[in-house]
């Protein structure tokens, strides 16, 4: 991860904070995420159920649910392809705003992870696609019915131009999620998010589809914000690897040295926890003891700290951890790091 | 691997779901959910069932215990007392005496336990009906089981709402395991789970069959599960087994070109090991109307003549090692490359 190339520089996640007051506390769940979008490549945001993932995007353009309170900055460096002076803040939008709609599926492009719960049923294929052309690329309706169609031929959907005035209940599994993708794809954004967008599909399907990324992601020279909970996903997808537990990034760095030098304790268990098939069978599989936490009334310390097998206390538990660069942009949030070791 | 006993044989399974029209309820097609299936599976050994969603695994498995009533075939089962009897043929009152020794395990484990009842009413539950064991007996078997599968005996009272996925899946487990069954299905039992809990349940999965001596028929859609926990794989294809051998066998040396697109899918978690993938063109076809042939042909990039037109037989190429294809004598395809 090069930091001198700042001109390539999308969209940048300084401190983000999404928390919830809810009746019995206040839930964190997400607890300051740095995070840097470059042009080009592709970022992927790996965790359990829970740690803040789908928060974090949901943040970014600016939809979190009520009654959750975003704090940090999320800076939008360029605009419709031309950089900006002074870049933009997604937190300080507000929700409704004009900005903030023109951003929503025009610079920041997404893929939601059930397109049968994200597509409205009763409303065709070309009328969805359509709403957002006609908002965010071309106001007239023909000319916008177009770009949808060559959209959908793009993503590979056999026989589009029946598809088109077909309702999503009509389509397969893998065909709603080409729909999908057509549909984030069709405003060209420059950033596309893809919350857990093959989790739904089989592993044919999966590969399909996460081909067909790579292909458009190339093509347009897009960047990609790839959230998921599958490893091997990751491996094949991303470029760059965001950690998350608990709402925090608690390993970032670019995807070989995620696999072949992770250094947080959580990172190691999790790769060491799954079942691959380049691994001798029947053996016993490392795990991590435990649950995540509910993350509500937090105590300070590393939230990994009642699961780890490494944890000091003292150490550990006394005060959050930072996340600290230990060399070539891998970033690493653990006491235990040779760097930080007292 | 030494020969072990035999605790199931299923042959020619069939279950065919009816398509009514509306008007009438005139019987207009089936939907062939399985189609002439062979299983077995012997003492202590673990059968993988992979497929892609609609491939009729969950069927396949409900149908051997019996869950639904399965159009034709015979299911030879080993119960405890040594007696060999055909499932599909017994009465009621036999088929509960049998369902003591197999037991099944479900996937969504927020969906599979009753959050009015309590865990000691929903693990005691099969004790109820299939032993005579007192109220406090039963009590005490519970606690028992509960500590087998690693969770806290004091947790009794508690409801199932209380416990996270991990921990209620040991719950299903502990109520699988409460009439000491031999033979276990195990339907997506891990699939619903984070992967740190997915790894403790496969490892308690492991510990109690080789503690009790159990048989598993695990059916999933991850071929990384798949290959960890089983002896035996099958793979299936719209309701047809097309390939069963053992795990080794098909994951190095598979002889179904489905095998090989599906094991060639499966994402790795090693970016090093990038490699070409083999794309399988469409989608599974629809069980009530299957392609001419081989169900796989028009996915299939080995594909000739013959493979439109004729189905092919199942048979034994290898010791041990079943496949359904026109071409696997003279085909030679990629496993999984393993370091």
């Amino acid at each position: 991860m090069a930091e001198t190339r700042k001109n390539d520089v999308l969209l940048e996640v300084k401190d983000l904070k999404v928390h919830f007051q809810m009746n019995e506390g206040l839930l964190k769940a997400v607890d300051g995420v740095d995070l840097t979008v470059r042009e080009g490549r592709t970022l992927g945001i790996v965790g359990e159920s829970g740690c803040g993932k789908s928060v974090t995007n949901q943040a970014l353009i600016g939809i979190v649910p009520h009654p959750g309170v975003v704090t940090g900055q999320i800076l939008l460096h360029k605009k419709r392809g031309v950089a900006l002076e002074k870049p933009i803040d997604i937190v300080k939008l507000p929700r409704n705003g004009k900005e903030i709609r023109s951003i929503r599926g025009g610079d920041i492009g997404m893929i939601f992870q059930e397109p049968m719960k994200a597509f409205s049923p009763v409303h065709t294929i070309a009328n969805q696609l359509c709403e957002g052309i006609m908002l965010h690329v071309e106001p007239n309706k023909k000319k916008a019915w177009d770009i949808a169609l060559h959209a959908l031929e793009q993503v590979g959907v056999n026989n589009p131009r029946q598809r088109m005035n077909e309702y999503p209940h009509q389509l397969s599994g893998g065909m709603r999620q080409r729909a999908m993708i057509a549909m984030a794809l069709s405003c060209n954004p420059a950033i596309l998010i893809a919350d857990e967008p093959t989790t739904a599909l089989d592993v044919t399907m999966q590969a399909q589809v996460l081909k067909l990324m790579n292909d458009l992601k190339r093509e347009f020279n897009s960047a990609v914000i790839f959230i998921t909970h599958d490893l091997g996903v990751i491996a094949e997808m991303s470029d760059d690897v965001a950690v998350m537990y608990l709402g925090r990034v608690v390993e970032y760095t670019d995807v070989d040295t995620l696999f072949h030098n992770p250094k947080h304790p959580y990172t190691i268990a999790l790769l060491q926890s799954i079942p691959s098939v380049t691994r001798k069978a029947k053996s016993e599989l490392e795990v991590i003891e435990g649950t995540v936490p509910y993350p509500m009334n937090m105590k300070p310390g590393c939230g990994f700290y009642s699961r780890c097998k490494k944890r000091v206390d003292g150490l550990c538990n006394v005060q959050d951890v930072p996340l600290v660069d230990i060399g070539n942009g891998h970033k690493v949030r653990c006491m235990l790091d040779e760097a930080r070791r007292p | 691997m030494e020969r072990r006993k035999m605790v199931l044989d299923a042959k020619g399974v069939k279950k065919y779901f009816p398509i009514t029209s509306s008007f009438f309820k005139r019987h207009v097609g089936d939907v062939y959910a399985v189609d002439d299936v062979d299983v077995y599976v012997r003492e202590g050994e673990t059968l993988g069932i992979v497929g892609e969603s609609g491939c009729g695994k969950t069927t396949l498995g409900r149908a051997i215990l019996r869950v639904i009533q399965p159009t034709e075939g015979v299911c030879n089962f080993v119960r405890r007392d040594g007696e060999t009897v055909d499932v599909f043929q017994l009465n009621e009152n036999q088929l509960r005496e049998t369902r003591r020794d197999m037991q099944m395990i479900f996937q969504d484990p927020y969906a599979s336990l009753n959050p009015r009842m309590i865990i000691r009413d929903i693990i005691g539950e099969p004790l109820r009906y299939n032993s005579n064991l007192s109220g406090a007996e039963i009590t005490e078997r519970v606690k028992e089981l509960l500590d087998l599968v690693g969770l806290n005996p004091r947790h009794l009272e508690r409801y199932p709402h209380a416990f996270s996925g991990g921990q209620r899946q040991r719950i299903g487990i502990a109520r699988a395991l409460a009439t000491t069954p031999r033979f276990i299905v195990c339907d997506e039992a891990v699939s619903a789970l984070d992967v740190s809990v997915q790894a403790q349940v496969i490892n308690l999965l492991q510990r109690l069959q080789s503690q009790l001596n159990l048989s598993y028929m695990f059916i999933s859609h991850d071929l990384s599960v798949i290959q960890h926990i089983s002896d035996r794989v099958g793979v299936m294809y719209v309701g047809k087994m097309v390939e069963q051998a053992s795990s080794e066998d098909i994951f190095r040396r598979p002889l179904h070109p489905y095998t090989e697109a599906l094991l060639s899918a499966k994402p790795i978690a090693d970016p090093r090991l990038k490699k070409e993938k083999i794309l399988l063109e469409g989608e599974t076809p629809n069980p009530a109307n299957p392609p001419s042939g081989c169900y796989f042909h028009p996915r299939c990039r080995y594909k000739c003549d013959v493979c439109a037109k004729e189905r092919p037989a199942y048979r034994e190429l290898e010791k041990g090692h079943f496949v359904a294809c026109h071409r696997a004598e003279e085909l030679t395809l990629d496993g999984v490359y393993r370091n």
